[in-house]
């Protein structure tokens, strides 16, 4: 094989545009050397195994891929020191101090919580006249509020460090020091809050990681302030977004959602599979390789860049029959949509309760929701690590 | 030191694979997805409370093979 040949140009879709055919673009290779949108050079990783080895393999590391002068703009670059951006056993001693909140069973128990706000929110915008827009009054609201209570940060300042969420996430084409000017700012917002609830502890994730700094010295005084934006923004535009895709989604698929209405004990293997049917972002955490790996027939040099694509093992079909069609009722729930691995999404099952709760909500007490304008006058923000969408006008009941 | 027991509760199980990513060697994805430990017996290895700690199901069980009683996994 040839590392030299001249790479494939790799410009990912945006929702509502037709995905680029992989194996066309790749000439039926599942791993080849491609030119990003930002003119970088990666290697993209396609098929279920070959993606899950990525992701599990300690030999693709996230914490060369997010070193200064590697990371890409936008959120890669806070990740460096951050969960999101060490290998073990740096990574281990950070997460094992946060994993036992995001546990299945801890995340369970905030379920009625979850509920209770999907349920505020919705009567709020029962109240409101119709189309309402369905971003600012369900979709972002409920992921901030539930992530919000679970740190201790006050609910009123959700929409401050919403903005700078949005900055961080949001356009890559964005001036990195407007990013930076972001990052700064949500730093001091911690560090002050931090000295508050050093002050007076609250039963609280944030009181947690200062007890678990000032008691037991397990964390530094900078890897506590990354881990609260860490974890404030990664639950943020994530769910937000996957609730807006999906219901994209479910709008061109009524007879899907004539089932959940009709079973909704189908809701959690829906979520299942619309957490791998629908494309979140188009460019996911990159790998570094630490040593030559041979992957699907080639030979990655040491120190190269690895994308693997989630999307095509979510759509493998020696994993998924007929993963073009979405069926609700499909198991669905060995997807990849979270990563695997030690980088495996902490919030995964905090997501997968938010979005039940979201979607039992939305499709029990509002009847006939859907959209309030042509589907192709929706607007999405700049950027490939999240489709983000600006609002999602709505309405229900009779047309 | 006495030997761990590990066992994985594969109903609980959601395939994270962070206990393979974290042990290498010491634990084995099934057909579904599921993980199994690659031993049911095995000498102390700091990678694997690590990973018993990690699981974000605690689906992995520990114990001390001789005394039974679970292996303290905050260490």
């Amino acid at each position: 094989m040839t590392i030299d040949s001249s790479p494939v140009k790799f410009i990912p879709a945006l929702p509502g545009q037709p995905v680029p055919e992989i194996r066309t673009i790749s000439g039926g290779r599942p791993v080849f050397r491609a030119e990003l949108p930002d003119g970088r050079i990666a290697w993209l990783v396609t098929g279920y195994d070959n993606v899950r080895l990525v992701l599990v393999d300690q030999r693709f590391s996230r914490a060369l891929a997010v070193a200064p002068g590697q990371a890409r703009p936008g959120f890669e670059m806070f990740a460096a020191g951050s969960i999101n951006g060490t290998d073990p056993p740096e990574h281990t001693r950070l997460r094992k101090l946060v994993a036992s909140a995001f546990t299945a069973r801890r995340v369970e128990a905030l379920r009625p919580r979850v509920t209770s706000i999907v349920n505020q929110l919705i009567d709020a915008m029962a109240r409101r006249p119709q189309p309402t827009d369905l971003v600012a009054g369900f979709s972002l609201p409920l992921p901030a509020q539930v992530i919000c209570e679970m740190l201790g940060v006050p609910a009123a300042d959700t929409g401050q460090f919403h903005a700078w969420s949005d900055t961080i996430m949001g356009d890559w084409q964005r001036d990195s020091d407007e990013i930076m000017t972001a990052l700064a700012e949500l730093y001091g917002y911690f560090g002050a809050l931090i000295e508050i609830k050093r002050a007076r502890p609250a039963d609280d994730l944030i009181s947690g990681l200062i007890a678990a700094r000032d008691d037991a010295d397990r964390l530094s005084e900078q890897e506590l302030t990354v881990m609260c934006c860490t974890l404030l923004i990664g639950g943020h535009e994530t769910t937000a977004n996957q609730i807006n895709l999906s219901l994209l989604l479910l709008f061109d698929h009524p007879g899907q959602v004539a089932k959940l209405r009709a079973d909704p004990g189908l809701i959690p293997a829906a979520v299942e599979e619309l957490l791998r049917y629908v494309r979140l972002g188009s460019l996911p955490p990159a790998r570094v390789t630490t040593e030559d790996v041979q992957l699907g027939g080639v030979t990655i040099p040491a120190g190269e860049q690895v994308m693997p694509l989630f999307g095509t093992a979510n759509r493998d079909p020696s994993v998924f029959t007929d993963p073009g069609r979405f069926d609700v009722t499909r198991d669905a729930a060995s997807h990849l949509t979270f990563g695997a691995g030690v980088h495996h999404c902490l919030g995964a099952q905090l997501a997968r309760v938010e979005l039940q709760e979201a979607f039992r909500g939305l499709v029990g007490r509002l009847p006939g929701l859907r959209l309030a304008v042509p589907a192709g006058d929706l607007e999405f923000k700049p950027g490939m690590a999240i489709h983000s969408l600006r609002e999602l006008p709505v309405r229900w009941g009779e047309p | 030191m006495s030997r761990w027991k590990v066992s994985v509760d594969k109903n609980i199980c959601i395939s994270s694979a962070m206990c393979v990513a974290l042990a290498p060697g010491r634990f084995v994805l099934d057909e579904q997805q599921r993980s199994g430990p690659a031993e049911a017996e095995i000498d102390p290895d700091e990678l694997v409370r690590d990973a018993a700690a990690s699981c974000p199901s605690e689906a992995i069980s520990l114990v001390d093979a001789d005394t039974g009683q679970p292996v303290d996994l905050d260490q």
